[in-house]
C-alpha cells in the first residue's frame, strides 16, 4: 500500500515538477514549466474539454437511461431479475473486446449502424474517422457500457423507498408519471448525485476503450487525458508532463466533486461519500 | 423485488389498466435488453461465420456455422499464451487482494494500535486519487526491481486495494466480538483468531471481494500495456489489442478473438452475481 500507492503519489508531485525523460540521470527542476508548456501548446486544453465532453455524455445518458430502466425493472416485478443480469451484462465485458465489437459495428462500409441506416434511406458518416461523430459514438459506447451499472444501483435505491408513500398516493389518484415523477425521482436524488460523481470520475479515467476504438484520433478530437498523459510518458518520454497531465485529471477530479456536492446541497442531507 | 411484485399484483386486482401498462413496460425493456445484448450476440453470430457470409446484412444467424474461426484465432494470435498469463496475473491479484485486505481489515476494525484511525483515514484518502497520478512512478518502481516484463511487475501494485481493506473492515465491525473474547481468554493469537473465526465468518465479504478483484484484473488494460514489452507476457486483453491491429479486415477472427477474452468475466459475473450487486451496495456506501 504504501510502496505502490503513498510514494507513488508523493514522487509524481515531484516529476511533475521537473524534466525528465526517463532514462538519463539529469532531472532538473523546472518549476511549473510543465504546467505551462502544456497549457500554453493548446494540447492540454483540448484534452480537457474532449474529457469534459466524454464524461458529460455518458454521466447524463447513463443517468437518464439507467434510472429509466430501474424503475421500470422494479414495476414490473416479475423478470426482474433476469432484466437486471442483461443490463449489467455490457459493464462486466472486457472494454477492448466491447471496443473492438463497437468498431465493426460502425465500420462506415459494412458496418450494421450504417447497414441499418441505409436501410431508413439515411447515409451514416464514417463515424470514428470523423472529427464531429467520432466523440458521439464513443459516448454511446460509454453509456452502453455504464447503464448497467446505474441501473442496479437505483434499483437498490429504489428498494429504500417505503411502499406506504406510493399506496398513499396512488389512493389519491396519482398517476404513474406522477408517482415517478413527485416520489421515485426526488427520493432518489441522493443515490443519483452519488452515481453522477462515481460516472464523471469513471469518465475522466476512460483509457482503453478510447485507444482501442479511435486512438484518440481523428487528429485529437477524441484525445481524452488518460490517453494524453500516456502518450507523453511512454511515447513522447515527457515523464515531467505526464505527471503534470495526472495532477490536473486529479484537481478537475476533485473540483468537480466539489462542486456537485455543493450545487445538490446534500453535503447537508449526510450522504456518505 | 418480491415487495414490487406484490404491490403490481395488488394493484392489477383492482384495475385493467395496469395489466396493459405491464404489458408494456415489458416490451420497452424487452426492446432494451435487445439493444444490451444486440452487440454481444453479434459477436458470437459473428465468430461462428465463414468469412465469405459476414458482410450480408440480411443473415443475422450463421447458415453454416465457422467453429474453425476459434481455433484459426487461437493459432493465429497464441491465445493459449496470453490465457495462462492473465491467469496467473488474475489469480496472484485476486489472492493478494483477499489475504491483504482480510488481514489489513481485521487489524483496523479489531485491534487497538497508536495512529489507527489516521491510518485508516490515509487509505480512504488514497481511494481519491485517481490511478494516473501512480501511474508512472509504480512504473519506475517495477523498473527499478527489474520487474518489467514479469508477473511480479504485473501483480505487485494491484496486491493491495483501499476498496478492498474498507470492505472487509466493515464487514468485521459487523461480526459481534463476544466470539472472539473466549478464545482471547483461551490464549489463542490474534492472528490465530484472525484465521480460524474470522476468515471462516467473512466469506461472504471474501467472495464479494473477490468477484470485484476477478473481474478488474481480468479486465484490466493499461497496466499490463507500460508493464509487458514481449509477446511472451501479453495478457488476453492486450493479446486482443494488438490481434485487432494485425487482422483489423478478419472480422470473423476478430469476433472469436473478442468472445474468447471476454468469457472468463460472463462466467465469473454467471457464478458471482449475488455477491457482485452486495459490493455495489457497499460501493456506493463509501
Amino acid at each position: 500500500m504504501g510502496v505502490f500507492t503513498i510514494y507513488p503519489i508523493l514522487y509524481s508531485g515531484y516529476l511533475s515538477l521537473h524534466a525528465w525523460d526517463g532514462l538519463t540521470a539529469a532531472k532538473p527542476f523546472v518549476g511549473f514549466d510543465n504546467y505551462v508548456r502544456l497549457a500554453s501548446s493548446g494540447v492540454l486544453g483540448r484534452s480537457i474539454w474532449v474529457t469534459l465532453y466524454y464524461a458529460a455524455g455518458v454521466t447524463v445518458g447513463g443517468l437518464l437511461l439507467g434510472l429509466v430502466a430501474a424503475v421500470l425493472i422494479h414495476w414490473v416485478g416479475r423478470g426482474a431479475a433476469v432484466y437486471r443480469s442483461i443490463y449489467f451484462l455490457p459493464a462486466i465485458t472486457a472494454t477492448v473486446a466491447v471496443a473492438v465489437v463497437w468498431k465493426l459495428l460502425l465500420d462506415p462500409g459494412s458496418g450494421y449502424v450504417n447497414t441499418v441506416l441505409r436501410s431508413l434511406g439515411i447515409i451514416g458518416p464514417s463515424w470514428l474517422r470523423s472529427p464531429v461523430w467520432a466523440m458521439p459514438a464513443v459516448i454511446v459506447v460509454g453509456v452502453w457500457k455504464r447503464l448497467g451499472f446505474n441501473t442496479v444501483v437505483y434499483l437498490a435505491g429504489l428498494q429504500t423507498i417505503p411502499h406506504s408513500i406510493y399506496e398513499a398516493a396512488e389512493v389519491d389518484g396519482a398517476s404513474r408519471w406522477n408517482l415517478f415523477r413527485r416520489i421515485s425521482v426526488p427520493m432518489l436524488a441522493p443515490t443519483t448525485l452519488l452515481l453522477a460523481i462515481m460516472s464523471v470520475i469513471d469518465s475522466f479515467m476512460v483509457f482503453d476503450q478510447v485507444f482501442i476504438m479511435t486512438g484518440g484520433g481523428p487528429i485529437g478530437h477524441t484525445e481524452v487525458l488518460g490517453l494524453l498523459l500516456y502518450k507523453l510518458a511512454f511515447r513522447y518520454l515527457d515523464l515531467g508532463g505526464a505527471s503534470a497531465v495526472g495532477w490536473v485529471m486529479f484537481a478537475l477530479i476533485a473540483g468537480i466533486s466539489l462542486v456537485q456536492w455543493r450545487l445538490s446541497g446534500s453535503g447537508s442531507r449526510g450522504v456518505g461519500l | 423485488m418480491t415487495r414490487s411484485a406484490g404491490r403490481v399484483q395488488g394493484s392489477a386486482r383492482t384495475l385493467d389498466k395496469p395489466r396493459r401498462g405491464k404489458l408494456a413496460i415489458h416490451l420497452a425493456l424487452i426492446a432494451g435488453a435487445l439493444i444490451m445484448m444486440v452487440p454481444l450476440l453479434w459477436m458470437l453470430t459473428t465468430s461462428l461465420k465463414t468469412t465469405r457470409s459476414v458482410h450480408l446484412p440480411p443473415y443475422l444467424l450463421p447458415t453454416e456455422f465457422a467453429w474453425s474461426n476459434y481455433i484459426e484465432a487461437w493459432r493465429a494470435a497464441d491465445f493459449a499464451r496470453f490465457y495462462i498469463n492473465s491467469g496467473v496475473m488474475t489469480v496472484g491479484i485476486v489472492g493478494g487482494q483477499l489475504l491483504f485486505s482480510s488481514l489489513a481489515g481485521y487489524a483496523f476494525a479489531r485491534l487497538k494500535f497508536p495512529g489507527r484511525n489516521l491510518l485508516f483515514f490515509l487509505v480512504l484518502a488514497t481511494m481519491m486519487v485517481p490511478l494516473y497520478v501512480t501511474l508512472i512512478p509504480s512504473y519506475l518502481i517495477v523498473r527499478w526491481l527489474g520487474w518489467l516484463d514479469s508477473y511480479q511487475g504485473l501483480i505487485a501494485p494491484r496486491l493491495v486495494s483501499a476498496f478492498g481493506i474498507f470492505l472487509m473492515r466493515q464487514f468485521y465491525l459487523s461480526i459481534p466480538s463476544e466470539l472472539e473474547e473466549a478464545a482471547l481468554m483461551d490464549g489463542a493469537s490474534r492472528l490465530r483468531i484472525w484465521w480460524s473465526i474470522a476468515l471462516p465468518l467473512s466469506m461472504p465479504a471474501l467472495a464479494t471481494l473477490g468477484i470485484f478483484a476477478f473481474l478488474f484484473s481480468w479486465n484490466d488494460f493499461l497496466w499490463p500495456l507500460i508493464v509487458t514489452s514481449s509477446a511472451g507476457m501479453r495478457t488476453v486483453q492486450l493479446g486482443l489489442a494488438e490481434f485487432t491491429g494485425r487482422y483489423g479486415t478478419r472480422w470473423t477472427l476478430l469476433t472469436a478473438g473478442s468472445l474468447t477474452a471476454t468469457l472468463p468475466a460472463i462466467i465469473a459475473f454467471l457464478i458471482g452475481q449475488r455477491w457482485l450487486v452486495r459490493g455495489i451496495r457497499v460501493e456506493r456506501m463509501k
